[in-house]
């Protein structure tokens, strides 16, 4: 069935990036494979049904979050001979104890009687969804912008460039940093 | 066998097992964060698939949604807190980074 090829070309590309995500030793890759992973994922929801959350996932996660995490990842690069050398030691209990988590999961998964079925096709969700937000979520929902205002606050105080007295003797920063802030802010 | 709710659940507890694996693996603070976002990301296909085939509502949906601007809110203050580790202590290993002041 052409429905089933789809969830798995779907599920493939959610899955088979995010093994480079955890694997890849070089960090800039494990972001563009993360991207990778998202829109995956928001195919997923799409598949599902939430045409709402799959464009919010392709808006917030990856024109935003991604590029963030992109952004941290190119100012904070460390030279090549700095980073410490990776052992096997390093790699098999964390395997080990995924794997045993994953394995649980399925073991859940397939041995519980889902009550599960389906209701014809799915519908467009925008509408109901933006109702449900201003009368059964009103109060969540505001709370959540609060959340927003919080974080955005504190990650401008947090990356602000501290000048107290002690700093008066240290050298100015130069420039390169300085684009840093800019591009940060 | 059609494609049916256990697909979509196995689907995100490999995505939560491999950003587990991440987070414990990675040294590097963004990659950590990395695989938060996966974690978060079966949190919310989760969601969405239970939202679909047991709930046929929406609940499930607006959860994900308010998932997906918490873990942005998120997201944005941990890489504030890199960066001000990154200028203060010259890395993002988070082994290496142990003290509260330089």
């Amino acid at each position: 069935m052409t429905g089933d090829l789809i969830f798995y070309l779907l599920a493939a590309l959610t899955i088979l990036p995010a093994f480079w995500v955890v694997l890849s030793p070089n960090i800039v890759h494990a972001g563009f494979s993360l991207l990778l992973t998202l829109l995956g994922a928001a195919g997923l929801y799409a598949y599902l049904g939430a045409d709402f959350v799959a464009v919010t996932q392709l808006m917030v996660y990856v024109g935003g979050v991604l590029v963030l995490v992109l952004f941290t990842v190119m100012m904070t690069r460390v030279p090549r001979g700095d980073r410490p050398n990776r052992g096997l030691d390093r790699y098999v209990p964390p395997a080990l104890f995924s794997l045993l988590v994953f394995v649980l999961l399925y073991k859940v998964i397939t041995g519980t009687q889902w009550a599960a079925s389906i209701e014809g096709p799915a519908q467009p969700t925008t509408a109901e969804f933006g109702a449900n937000l201003l009368t059964n979520y009103l109060f969540p929902f505001e709370y959540v912008s609060l959340v927003l205002l919080a974080a955005m606050v504190g990650a401008a105080i947090l990356i602000r460039e501290h000048r107290t007295t002690d700093d008066v003797d240290t050298p100015p920063v130069d420039d390169e940093k300085q684009n840093e802030q800019e591009v940060t802010s | 066998m059609s494609v049916g709710l256990p697909h979509f659940l196995t689907v995100s507890a490999l995505l939560f097992a491999l950003g587990l694996f991440a987070v414990m693996k990675r040294r590097n603070a963004v990659g950590i964060l990395m695989g938060v976002e996966l974690m978060l990301n079966a949190a919310n296909i989760n969601f969405v698939a239970f939202s679909r085939y047991v709930q046929h509502g929406i609940d499930g949906q607006i959860l994900a949604a308010f998932v997906i601007v918490l873990a942005a809110a998120e997201a944005a203050v941990a890489l504030a807190i890199v960066l001000a580790m990154f200028r203060n202590f010259g890395t993002v290993n988070a082994d290496a980074v142990q003290s509260l002041k330089r």
